[in-house]
């Protein structure tokens, strides 16, 4: 039973690819595919995130345990979309001209964000595995994967920096990453005061 | 030389079967091109004339012979924000927005100010084919053949007193019909401003089409700025309003984000937008981008008007 919910969780973490792939297939992106390709696995990327930070007080709230064994294939789906979306700008957009990559990444405050919260998210895809779990010992690891908070928030502000007027979708993803955030600070503190 | 036919050719004989029902073949010959024609006539109180897209070819001196980007992409992939702020929202959210009547009020510094019916505004002027190419601030461009005036001939008609040295357009202010004007994402309504120069250079051009046709809805109907050495945001679109003033106007991008968007707004591969590169452009239908030229490549034409500025401090 666990296998099945399993795969089909994997499935369903794939279908914005797929959906992506069918599109581009069938009736077509817009005039501007490049940009569908970076828009959509951009957003994905902060989706996952979004979800995988969910997880645990979703967990808190409901005393649903189960739950918690999926948050490690939200994080890498996270880290999946956000390959995708760093090789579609190296590649589709950028075409591999790196001293343009080099002068974005240090000039353009956007995707300097973008990219630090990118490779703020790389440790913790290595260190994923049940393995790294053991070695890193608990506590450590968990130390180390606190990453996730300023990744996302680096992720958001990506976003909002990089729109040019209309910054009402990051300004969603920004309230509920502040919801996700201060659910976890509030539930800190009351944890210590009791 | 000359030859005489003598006999009926045999594509005109009739057939002997099509003879004998001629009738009845006449009779299903109406009812069939009815059937065809009539839909047309339904609709023809929105597009009275043939109304499609058609193949223009580079003729006058500043046509580009690029290849043009298809009437599907010109028309789906939009900035227009007062129908929705993606790229295919005003192709769809446009689709029943009224152009006609339309109302044009002329305004400031001229000899006649006046609120005109659009008709009796365009009719002195013929209209042309102008394929330019559109550069648009955010790094995409396009090859788009126009169908319109010179807006300094229309200016000419106006006689502008000594005082108007800048030009105001506005377009329309309606939240019922323009959904995006119920957020205030820019403040509404829109307007953009040319000097007085600018907006007298044979370049500058009164769109209302595109394609040989007229314009749609979601690329500024009924009638619309076009200014190709400029980012395409400086074409303002659907204009209720053009006033000759003797300052320069504040203009909707400049106040939304003065650091980022200029008056002047002349493409320009050395001046970066504060937070991306407009050294290179992607020409839709392109997959590799391709450098952005200077002026947007009409340098040769509009350079003289910019000369002993500094075009870093006048973006």
């Amino acid at each position: 039973m666990r296998k099945i919910t399993r795969l089909i969780l994997f499935l369903l973490c794939l279908a914005p690819l797929f959906s992506l792939a069918y599109k581009a297939a069938t009736i077509g992106l817009s005039a501007n595919p490049i940009d569908d390709v970076t828009d959509t696995t951009g957003t994905w990327t902060l989706r996952f995130l979004i979800i995988t930070l969910t997880v645990s007080p979703f967990r808190q709230i409901t005393k649903w345990n189960e739950v918690i064994r999926y948050r490690r294939m939200f994080g890498l789906f996270a880290f999946f979309y956000v390959t995708l979306h760093f090789l579609t700008y190296v590649w589709l957009d950028q075409f591999f001209d790196f001293s343009e990559i080099y002068k974005d990444v240090l000039q353009r405050p956007f995707i300097t964000i973008g990219f630090s919260a990118f490779c703020l998210m790389i440790p913790l895809a290595i260190t994923s595995t049940n393995y790294m779990v053991r070695k890193l010992g608990g506590k450590r690891w968990q130390l180390l994967h606190r990453l996730i908070y300023p990744s996302a928030i680096g992720g958001v502000i990506h976003y909002i920096w990089l729109v040019k007027a209309d910054t009402k979708r990051p300004m969603i993803y920004g309230a509920i990453l502040s919801l996700l955030l201060g659910y976890r600070l509030i539930h800190k503190t009351l944890k210590k005061n009791s | 030389m000359i030859r005489i036919q003598r006999q009926i050719p045999w594509y005109e004989i009739t057939d002997e079967r099509f003879y004998e029902n001629r009738r009845q073949f006449i009779r299903e010959a109406i009812a069939f091109s009815a059937m065809l024609v009539l839909p047309r006539c339904l609709n023809a109180s929105q597009n009275k004339k043939e109304d499609k897209p058609q193949s223009i070819k580079p003729k006058g001196k500043f046509d580009t012979d690029e290849a043009q980007t298809a009437y599907e992409d010109v028309t789906t992939y939009n900035n227009f924000y007062e129908f929705g702020t993606d790229k295919d929202s005003p192709s769809k959210l446009a689709k029943d927005f009224r152009t006609k009547p339309w109302q044009v009020s002329i305004e400031g510094e001229v000899k006649k100010p006046k609120v005109y019916d659009l008709d009796e505004l365009m009719k002195p002027f013929t209209q042309e084919d102008r394929i330019y190419r559109l550069r648009c601030v955010e790094g995409w461009s396009m090859v788009i053949p126009w169908l319109g005036f010179p807006l300094g001939e229309l200016i000419k008609r106006l006689e502008p007193k000594s005082k108007a040295k800048y030009v105001e357009f506005t377009t329309l202010l309606d939240p019922t019909q323009m959904q995006g004007q119920k957020r205030d994402v820019l403040s509404w309504p829109y307007v953009e401003g040319l000097r007085m120069d600018e907006a007298m250079h044979p370049l500058t051009l009164l769109a209302t089409g595109l394609y040989g046709k007229s314009l749609p809805n979601q690329n500024g109907a009924p009638f619309r700025l076009v200014v190709p050495w400029k980012y395409g945001f400086k074409s303002i679109k659907s204009i209720v309003k053009i006033r000759f003033i003797e300052n320069q106007p504040m203009t909707t991008w400049a106040e939304a984000a003065p650091n980022e968007y200029g008056f002047y707004s002349n493409v320009n591969p050395e001046v970066d937008h504060p937070r991306w590169t407009q050294k290179k452009e992607r020409r839709l239908g392109e997959f590799l981008k391709r450098p952005t030229l200077k002026f947007n490549g009409y340098a040769e034409e509009v350079a003289q008007l910019y000369t002993g500025m500094d075009l870093r401090k006048f973006f």
